[in-house]
């Protein structure tokens, strides 16, 4: 078990790890994201109450599924770096802050962009919506913070305390629909057995949530190698690494 | 071009999208810069070490 955390926390390990799989991560995102597009602007039917502006929903699901994943990724990373004291976690959490707060930011705009032809308006203060904006400034806070602290150590261990408390705000997004009255819509995908979304609606959708999590990925890879490049620079595998032609 | 005409959704379709698609590249585009210059910085110092 030991022999396995101190394998994969290792930071030269996740550099030539990283190397090859970025690039497959990358061309597979682009190609669902693509492949997802096509299907959700030109093939899909539109929807007999929203019309065509239910497409929205191509890039908003994913975004907004994303902006909960890369939190928990960052959170769970950021814990693990806490407890057993492997700096490649926290690398990770600081790579996945960035692009979950982009993911953030696209859920909430491209929310409110539908919002305004089908509720009649840009936004509402409804749990979903709130607590939606609550986890942008969450990553904010985590990386203002870390930005804050000079001492890497104590960046580390503080942001990863803020992480781990602000974990309590994704349940709550989740269930904002089914604990309160709110105006947003409940899951459509994610019933169990039955999804209450057309096939023809819903394999483009499937197609955009998978092509966004593999751009997430591959997200990860590239900004986690840039932290550990910034922290490992002195070290001698590192310049051993950058010696070597990439 | 019939079905690139959603009608009156077409401004709030199209600006969903293209929204996406700028933030999507940025992010590529910013990790890739970040890391690039990281890497010709440490580069850079490594050659100016086994010069002194």
């Amino acid at each position: 078990m030991w022999k396995f955390i101190h394998k994969w926390g290792s930071p030269p390990h996740f550099w030539r790890l990283s190397t090859t799989l970025a690039p497959w991560f990358g061309w597979l995102a682009l190609l669902l994201i693509v492949a997802g597009t096509i299907g959700g602007l030109f093939l899909a039917p539109a929807d007999y109450q929203q019309g065509d502006g239910f497409r929205i929903i191509y890039v908003h699901v994913p975004s907004a599924w994303l902006s909960m994943f890369a939190y928990v990724v960052m959170a769970s990373s950021a814990a693990v770096g806490l407890i057993w004291h492997i700096k490649l976690c926290h690398s990770l959490a600081a790579a996945a802050a960035p692009v979950g707060a982009s993911f953030t930011f696209l859920a909430l705009a491209t929310g409110s962009i539908w919002g305004k032809p089908m509720w009649g308006t840009w936004w509402v203060w409804d749990a979903r919506l709130t607590a939606e904006l609550v986890l942008l400034f969450l990553y904010f806070g985590y990386m203002a913070l870390r930005a804050a602290i000079d001492d890497e150590n104590r960046a580390d261990r503080a942001s990863a305390l803020l992480a781990i408390i602000g974990v309590i705000n994704i349940p709550i997004i989740k269930y904002s629909v089914e604990w309160w009255n709110t105006l947003h819509q409940p899951a459509t995908i994610s019933k169990i057995g039955k999804p209450s979304i057309d096939t023809e609606m819903l394999i483009p959708l499937l197609l955009m949530w998978l092509g966004f999590t593999c751009y997430f990925f591959f997200l990860l890879l590239v900004r986690g190698r840039a932290e550990i490049l910034a922290r490992e620079r002195n070290k001698q595998w590192m310049k051993d690494a950058l010696g070597a032609p990439s | 071009m019939e079905w690139l005409d959603y009608g009156k959704h077409a401004p709030y379709v199209w600006s969903s999208v293209g929204l996406t698609a700028v933030v999507l590249l940025w992010n590529v585009v910013a990790a890739r810069r970040r890391l690039a210059e990281l890497t010709e910085r440490a580069r850079r110092r490594l050659i100016a070490e086994e010069n002194a």
